[in-house]
Parts: structure tokens; sequence; C-alpha cells
């Protein structure tokens, strides 16, 4: 470390950025913020006896922690770093995200939250799973559950190896490993209580950056975004506040938004926050925090994204990553020089982590208390045992994650959080809707609608023109969307009634009464 | 336990009812908007000052509107759902 940071020093100053180049601020926050978030495992981990803690943090995280908790949890690498850079090299067609990766909130509110809350224990499983039968609903939605995180966290990872080797100039393995003991230690040891105070931390670090940032690109405009927003147009021409050339194909347009909009009520790592508050109660409360702190940040990266346009330059972003993902770190060197460089490269880190970490705990959750706790002990194991499982489960998802991001090195992924939104929204989401909300749903018609889910959007990625053309380089893709919800989701939808009504279970329609009542009232009432 | 299963049927009912019009609402909101991205991309392009085109304030107006909607379930859910299930419990 200390000799790449002489050798740094050495070096001469060609680029006129300092990014690629090793950082001591960088280098210094994010050490500060690795024994911050250590520390806040080590004194999770004391806390950390029983599944109900492992899983669920006690329930005790409250409504505005949860709030900033599933904003910590949600907002990504691609969120800040993406949506940012997408706007600065394209204008307005990067606000197409901006907008539809906050639509699914107030959808997550309305038909998902407080129910998962009084039905559930720790995975949405719970839920479908609470009338039906325990082994092929469990089974099926494993399926769902690990297919998600596993195309998210290849996303996640394989963008944080990048990313860090980018802007720390550390090698592209050291990276992914650096993420993946990180990821390990908070969870393996400090459960869901260090996981919540990780993405808490982070929250406010990403939040506290952006309004930074946003507040200083907006003092050379007169504190007034629209004139940020004429200068971008009088430098760059009208169409950058139109919608362009990104979204060519109407079709696809409509299918992404259909992806962004109801995966958000299908991500695992997403749901499993709302077993961590007390009630249903402060589960609505701390959406309305989420929504409120997501829908501040996405119309920041407005701001940020045209900032860049204007103040660095497209041109110079795309020179030094040709995807646009630098901007905001170069916007950051550009107002505030290489200390703020520092700064923002390590909340970019922080993001990824907490996420990771999230990501890390739904699919161990997956494994242990729904495929070796529901299937193979059906419901037969004790605490120690439970937890031991869990752990063990934490630590080879943990392994895989940076195998896969060592094994896609290089790949163009950004298609896979798009995939792991698309699987979402059409495995997760309408099992869990149908299951809730209507009395005929049967096993055979959640399960149906779940494996049809996850194997349809596997399969018609593979068949699209981003797998076809833009990575196996075939002339024409059988399939013509780049992203299938628009097909997907109400195939789903569609099977998990028609099977239903074809395999009535008369045990289970009047099982229906119970998740009514207990939907509704809680748990209390039993 | 005695529960009024009617009295929880008929709230049941309702909340269903609140949940699904606020859903319709947002998906309208939204697909509105993309379909607009989708179909008319000229009238986005209109400019309402300079800095300003219709495209950038509908999109400021998304986000503003999924706060509104949350809010009105929110206030919905504090006033009216929390009190019945109140009432139910007893």
């Amino acid at each position: 470390m200390l000799a790449l940071l002489l050798q740094a020093a050495q070096a001469p100053q060609a680029a006129a950025t300092q990014i690629g180049e090793p950082n001591r601020v960088a280098m210094a926050f994010f050490f500060l913020f690795i024994a911050t978030t250590l520390g806040i495992t080590y004194w999770a981990a004391r806390r950390t006896r029983t599944t109900e803690h492992f899983y669920a943090a006690g329930r005790t995280i409250s409504a505005r922690q949860n709030g900033f908790a599933l904003a910590g949890d949600y907002m990504s690498a691609a969120s800040f770093l993406g949506i940012a850079g997408l706007v600065s090299t394209s204008g307005f067609d990067g606000l197409i995200y901006s907008t539809g990766w906050l639509v699914g909130w107030p959808v997550v509110l309305f038909l998902i939250a407080e129910p998962l809350r009084n039905l559930g224990r720790y995975t949405f499983a719970d839920v479908v799973a609470t009338r039906l039968q325990q082994t092929p609903v469990r089974l099926a939605a494993a399926l769902g559950t690990l297919a998600t995180v596993t195309f998210y966290l290849i996303a996640q990872m394989v963008g944080a190896g990048g990313l860090i080797k980018l802007m720390f100039g550390i090698r592209y393995e050291v990276a992914i490993a650096i993420v993946g003991v990180a990821m390990i230690a908070y969870v393996l040891f400090g459960g869901m209580i260090a996981t919540t105070w990780v993405q808490i931390v982070k929250a406010v670090l990403l939040l506290g950056g952006a309004a930074i940032l946003a507040v200083m690109v907006l003092a050379q405009f007169g504190m007034n975004p629209v004139r940020l927003f004429a200068a971008a147009a009088e430098k760059f021409g009208d169409g950058v506040l139109a919608p362009g050339k990104l979204v060519s194909k109407p079709l696809d347009t409509i299918s992404l938004g259909l992806a962004l909009m109801f995966g958000t009520a299908g991500l695992p790592h997403i749901l499993m926050r709302f077993y961590t508050v007390p009630d249903a109660v402060a589960a609505r409360k701390s959406v309305f925090w989420a929504t409120g702190l997501i829908g501040a940040f996405y119309l920041m990266t407005f701001v940020l994204g045209f900032g860049a346009m204007v103040l660095v330059g497209p041109d110079v972003i795309k020179g030094v990553e040709p995807g646009g993902n630098m901007a905001a770190p170069l916007l950051a060197e550009h107002l505030g020089g290489t200390a703020f460089l520092g700064f923002i490269a390590a909340v970019a880190f922080a993001t990824i982590l907490a996420v990771v970490a999230g990501l890390t705990l739904s699919g161990a959750a997956a494994l242990s208390h729904d495929l070796w706790v529901g299937v193979v002990r059906k419901g037969h194991a004790t605490q120690q045992e439970q937890l031991r499982v869990a752990r063990l489960a934490t630590v080879l998802l943990g392994i895989v994650a940076v195998l896969l991001g060592i094994t896609f090195k290089g790949q163009n992924v950004a298609f896979m959080v798009g995939l792991a939104f698309a699987i979402a929204a059409s495995a997760n989401f309408p099992a869990l809707v149908l299951s809730m909300f209507w009395r005929r749903c049967s096993t055979s018609g959640a399960v149906a609608s779940m494996v049809t889910g996850t194997v349809s959007t596997l399969l018609l990625i593979y068949l699209s023109p981003t797998v076809q053309v833009d990575i196996l380089k075939h002339a024409v893709a059988w399939f013509p969307l780049k992203n299938p919800a628009l097909v997907t989701i109400p195939l789903s939808f569609a099977v998990g009634v028609l099977v239903s009504l074809a395999t009535p279970e008369r045990q289970e329609q009047e099982g229906y009464q119970y998740v009514e009542r207990r939907m509704h009232l809680g748990a209390v009432v039993e | 336990m005695i529960t009024p299963d009617s009295g929880l049927q008929a709230l049941a009912a309702t909340r269903w009812k609140v949940a699904l019009t606020l859903t319709i609402i947002m998906v309208i909101v939204y697909f509105g908007f993309v379909s607009l991205i989708a179909f008319d991309k000229p009238l986005l392009a209109t400019r309402i000052t300079p800095g300003l085109t219709l495209g950038i304030l509908l999109g400021v107006l998304v986000i503003v509107s999924s706060w509104l909607l949350t809010w009105v379930y929110v206030r919905w859910a504090n006033t009216k759902y929390d009190p019945e299930l109140h009432r139910l419990r007893k």
C-alpha cells in the first residue's frame, strides 16, 4: 500500500484527473468506513443470538431507521454512478431510470408492505406458503429468490471490481475479494442488525454526498436547476432535454418500465426488510420514508447528471470510462478537488457494500430458512441448527459471489440488473399478489406462476438482442425485446390464475379466511 | 376470541379497493409518461421556458406524484384503516 502511494507520488501527472491513481483521501475514508462498519458488526454480533435477530434484527428497527435502511439496501452503484453517467452523456434518456426506479415504491406500499409484515416471518415464501403446501411453494420461491439474488450479485460484484479498480487503482480481483470478505463479515457475524446499520450509514453518506455535490453544482447556476438545464441545452443542443436515441424502440421502453415498477415489489432483499420492524404500521411508515428519500435522491441525479455534462463534458467523461460511470466522481473532482473525489469514491464503495450485504442475507435466508428448515427438515430444526445453516449459507453465497465476480470480469453485465428486476417482477410479485389477495389461488397455481416467471424470463433474456446480438454477436435475435417483462409478467399471472382454476383446493380456500384475518389484524389475534 | 368477520371482510374489501385504485393511478401516471417517451417524443421536446422542456417537467412530476400518492395512502391508513382495525380487535 505504502509502496503504491509512493509510486503514485513520483509518477508524472499526465492526466487532468486523479481518477485511477491511489487517492489518500479515498483510502482514508474507505478505511474509516470499513472500521466503523466492522465496529458495528462487532456490536451487532453480541446481540445476534436467535434466528429472529439474524434474519429480522429482533424486529426492533424503527420505521424511520428502516426507511433509511431500505433506501440504503435499494440505491445501488447503478443508481448513483450509472444514472449520473447516463444523464451526463445522453441527457434526458437517463431520467427514464430515475423515475422508473422510484415508481415501484408506492406499489410496494399499497400492495405488499403491511400484508407481508403480518403474514410472514423471514422471507416472502412465508407469505405465499401461509395457507398453501409448504414444500413445493418454498422450493419454487427459493428458485425465484436465488435467481434474482444471483444476477443482482453478479452485476454488483463486476461493477464493484471495475469501479474500485478505476477509483482506487487496485487490482480487479483484489477489489472483488475485499468486497466479498467485508460483506461476509457483516452478514456472518452481525446478521440483519449489522446489515441494517451498514445500510443506514451508507444511505446517510450517499444522500449527504449527493446533496453536497448537487448544491455545489447549483451554486454555479444561481441555485436554479432550470438555468443549469438551459446551459446544457445551449452547449449541447436542445436535444439533451428531450427523449433521444436511447429510446428508439417504444415497446422496449415500456417493457423496461414494467420490470422496474413491479420488480421493486418482488426483490427478496427489499421484502425481507419489512420483517425488521415491530408491526405493520411501522412497515407502512418505513416505505413512506424510503419513498421520500429515494425520490429526493433521484431528483438530485437530474442535477448531478446535467451538472457533469456542462461542467466536465461528455467527451472527458467517456474518455475516462466509456460507459460514463465516472461522471459523478469527475464532477466531484472538478468542484472539490482530489479530497472531494476521494470522499465520493468512498461513498460509491460504501454503496456497493451495503447492497451486496442485503442481497447475501436474503439469499442465505432462502437457502437456510426456506430450503433447509422448510423443505429438508419440514420446519423442525433447533435455533442453533438454523443459525449454523444460515451462517454456512452466508459463507457459501459470499464465496460464490466472489467467484462469479471474477468469472464475469470484463463482461458487459449491465443487463443483469434489468434481468434481476424482470425475474423479481415475473416470478415473485405475481405469486405474492395472487396468494394474498385471491381466495382461489392454489398450491399448483402459485408454484406454476413462480416457475414460469423464472424460466420464461431467463429463456427470453437468452433469446433477446442483449445476449444474442450484443454478447454472442449473432446477426439477429429470436426475441425482439431487450427486457422480457412485457411478456413474462402477464404470462406468469395468467399461468397462476389458469392453473389455480384447474386445480381447486378446498382446504386452501378455507384457509383464506385465516390469511385475510391475519393479513389485517396481524399475528396477535391467533 | 370472537372476531366479527363481516366487519373484517368489509374492511379488507375497502383496503383492497383503496390499494388497487392508488396502484392504478400510479401505473397510469408512470406509463403515461413512458408512453409519451415511446410514442410522442416531439411533444416532450416542447419548450416551456429556456432550459425547461415538458419532458423534464413531467419527469419531476412523476417523482412528485409518487410522493403524493404514498402520502394519500398513509393518511388514509392512519385515519381510517387503523381506527377501524382497532375497533375490530376489541
